[in-house]
């Protein structure tokens, strides 16, 4: 019950700092997933200038660390007279560095669509928009799935960036607050558990997406199916 | 080394029951109420069915009905739901203590495994050995010999498969028949009592298929190892086997000497098998 | 009404603390970490597939909350909880450790890549289980997981800044201290930022290529 105390005096403080790595998560995802998805298929344009554009982005963001990015959007751009608030850099430093992993991810996935799709869609004259829109990206979105699952748990992760810009979420909260009225072990237990949590929710809803892209693709068998198969094995 | 003449070994089941294959003697190889199920199949059911020290026999059937998971429960690849194996009258994995049936320890099942050898339908040679090193590796570090006598037996094995000039290589520089060959080498260089051959030529090429038979004809002709070999390749089963045993649901539904099983086979399903194989 | 303007003589002189922080410390963190990472994540790949199935399943689980809970966070529980060991330490192991969560992922992987046959292979010569592992699994397995090793080692190195949370001066934060300083946030954080490009790139390419010339 002294547990059960502990936990309910240090909530509010608590849910504030969720909340925050809440938002960080959600909006870096957000950004991430469309820096990904305009990158990952400007790659595989048919025009040059798209694709080196593309991978100089890519291999940009990627290659400068998520850090250097955050403090340039926090301390640099106020310089340059743009002033962003500490969640929109979060935000924008998130979106863009794990953004650019998705592009790969992205990217990858087109390529390994099969040549003979394309060949297929060439034949019946659609454009290479509708082409990758209708046929390709559909195939492609499972097989991305994965990767982006990874790297939504590696956001999820990322999130703690904010404390170095003194963002209260859950890191701070717990490093800063709790651990002090609370004690180290009960403090860093209770915030290995929610990440841990939080990952896990954001994992489980993108394999349940990929369940249900590969379902789509027939490549998965469908709910129906399945639960008639099972029916019958235990009749 | 001279073949064996005894009447033991004789193809002729007749002459070799009256030599007495009672109490006394223990076979080389023997099934007794050997259950083996896979999740819910079952794949062997209270199987019975010994061989002979010496004796070759081919096993043959369609797919699933067991045959390859009898040469895999041997090779202890998969283990028995039930049932003993016996290997010259020592229990393989399991035993009987008093009334209860016991599982061996890891050291002791090596013991008795050691004196089984297996040949696989896809070679298996390890990629990153060469040649002399995939035969050698086994002698050096399970039966403790120095290297260079490993190395000299391994070279006299692979001349006897014809691949003498092939000792450094590198599998992966070796036709599929090079490597069935530098596997079987392999096989031997452990002096096995048994040698179990799955399926080994099913994944060749066919003109590659001639030189690995040859060798496995010269091994059963120049030695006494016990061979129990599942094939397609009936030619071989008839020039080598001393019996053919036919498998259908996890039982021998015939047993005859190879020419009675491939010209006049009583089981009507071993007659549709054989139709369609041959 | 900006009031940036790119100084190259401030960069230039900024180029020295940068630098001397990224080889004693960044660098530093990078390959020790990565030492620990790659001979750790060793031991919990064969860890998982030799222990008995409770404890392996345990020790999946222990991995897994490493693995998705933040860097920063496991640095400051350990620096919280041992509070006389100096930070440079703190964060090398914690680095390490953390990155070897994921350097297991991939011994897992290379290991399972290798055909069963190889396994029963090994069990008809009647090898030891020790000898099997360290002739045949290995060799193989390593060949398809040293291009996955290197990419882990730098991302642990891209993650180098996160340790700056317990008070390890590394590259960044030498960058915001002198930036603060010398009002030069701009050359200094530029700086910081191309010298992981050009540490990481080349590195990354170069992992790529080993990784095409390695596959059997």
């Amino acid at each position: 019950m002294d547990f059960v105390e502990s936990l309910l005096d240090a909530w509010p403080q608590l849910w504030s700092g969720i909340q925050i790595t809440l938002k960080l998560s959600l909006g870096g995802a957000a950004l991430g997933m469309v820096v990904a998805a305009v990158l990952g298929l400007a790659a595989i344009t048919r025009s040059a200038v798209l694709r080196v554009t593309a991978r100089v982005f890519v291999e940009f963001f990627r290659g400068t660390s998520l850090v250097v990015q955050l403090f340039w959007l926090f301390y640099v751009m106020p310089q340059l007279g743009v002033r962003l608030d500490a969640i929109t850099c979060g935000i924008l430093a998130l979106g863009l560095n794990y953004g650019a992993y998705g592009a790969e991810v992205v990217r990858g996935s087109l390529n390994a669509v099969p040549k003979g799709q394309w060949e297929t869609t060439t034949a019946l004259s659609m454009s290479w928009f509708t082409t990758v829109r209708r046929v390709i990206w559909p195939q492609a979105w499972a097989l991305m799935l994965p990767g982006l699952n990874n790297l939504m748990v590696m956001l999820v992760k990322g999130t703690s960036v904010a404390y170095m810009i003194t963002l209260f979420d859950l890191t701070y909260v717990t490093t800063d607050h709790l651990r002090r009225t609370e004690g180290t072990w009960f403090a860093f237990g209770l915030a290995f558990v929610l990440y841990y949590l939080i990952a896990l929710g954001f994992s489980s809803l993108l394999r349940l997406l990929e369940r249900r892209a590969q379902r789509r693709l027939g490549l998965r068998p469908s709910k129906a199916a399945t639960a008639r198969a099972t029916a019958e094995a235990v009749a | 080394m001279p073949t064996d003449t005894s009447p033991e070994l004789s193809p002729d089941p007749a002459r070799r029951a009256a030599t007495g294959d009672a109490a006394g003697a223990s076979h080389g190889i023997r099934f007794e109420d050997v259950v083996k199920r896979f999740g819910r199949t079952t794949v062997l059911n209270d199987l019975n069915f010994h061989v002979e020290k010496g004796e070759r026999v081919t096993l043959i059937g369609p797919s699933g009905s067991g045959k390859t998971t009898i040469l895999r429960l041997l090779m202890t690849l998969e283990r028995l739901t039930d049932g003993y194996i016996y290997i010259d009258g020592e229990p393989l994995t399991h035993t009987k203590r008093g009334n209860r049936r016991v599982e061996l320890r890891e050291r002791e099942i090596n013991r008795t495994r050691k004196r089984i050898g297996m040949v696989f339908q896809q070679f298996n040679l390890f990629p990153n050995m060469s040649v002399v090193e995939n035969i050698t590796e086994a002698p050096v570090h399970v039966l403790g010999k120095p290297k260079e006598e490993a190395r000299a037996e391994a070279v006299a094995l692979l001349e006897q498969v014809g691949l003498a000039d092939k000792a450094d290589m590198h599998p992966m520089q070796l036709s599929g028949g090079q490597q069935q060959r530098v596997a079987i080498a392999r096989a031997l260089a452990m002096n096995p009592e048994i040698l179990l051959l799955d399926e080994v030529t099913s994944a060749l090429d066919p003109e590659l298929v001639g030189d690995v038979l040859e060798v496995l004809r010269e091994v059963a002709r120049t030695t006494n190892i016990t061979m129990l070999i599942v094939t397609h390749e009936m030619q071989f089963a008839r020039d080598v086997s001393n019996r053919v045993l036919m498998f259908d649901e996890g039982r021998i539904i015939e047993e005859a000497a190879p020419d009675v099983m491939f010209t006049n086979p009583q089981n009507e399903r071993t007659q549709q098998f054989l139709q369609a194989v041959l | 009404m900006t009031d940036f303007t790119w100084s190259w003589p401030d960069a230039a002189e900024a180029l020295p603390t940068l630098l001397e922080a990224f080889f004693t410390v960044t660098l530093l963190i990078t390959v020790l970490g990565s030492l620990i990472a790659a001979v750790v994540g060793l031991v919990w790949a064969i860890a998982l597939r030799e222990l008995p199935r409770p404890l392996s399943a345990a020790l999946g689980w222990v991995l897994d909350v490493v693995r998705m809970t933040p860097l920063p966070l496991q640095a400051f529980f350990v620096y919280y909880t041992f509070t006389s060991i100096d930070v440079l330490t703190i964060g090398i192991v914690v680095i390490g450790l953390h990155y070897s969560t994921y350097m297991a992922e991939s011994y897992r992987a290379g290991i399972e890549s290798i055909r069963p046959g190889q396994w029963e292979a090994a069990t008809a010569l009647s090898l030891p289980r020790t000898r099997t592992w360290r002739a045949v699994i290995m060799p193989q397995a390593l060949r398809a997981t040293v291009p996955s090793l290197g990419n882990w080692a730098i991302a642990m190195f891209k993650d180098t800044p996160f340790l700056l949370v317990i008070g390890v001066v590394e590259m960044v934060t030498a960058a915001r201290e002198y930036g603060g300083a010398n009002f030069t946030y701009v050359e200094a954080f530029t700086i910081a930022g191309l010298i992981f490009l050009a540490a990481s790139y080349p590195t990354a390419v170069l992992m790529r290529r080993l990784e095409n010339k390695l596959a059997y």
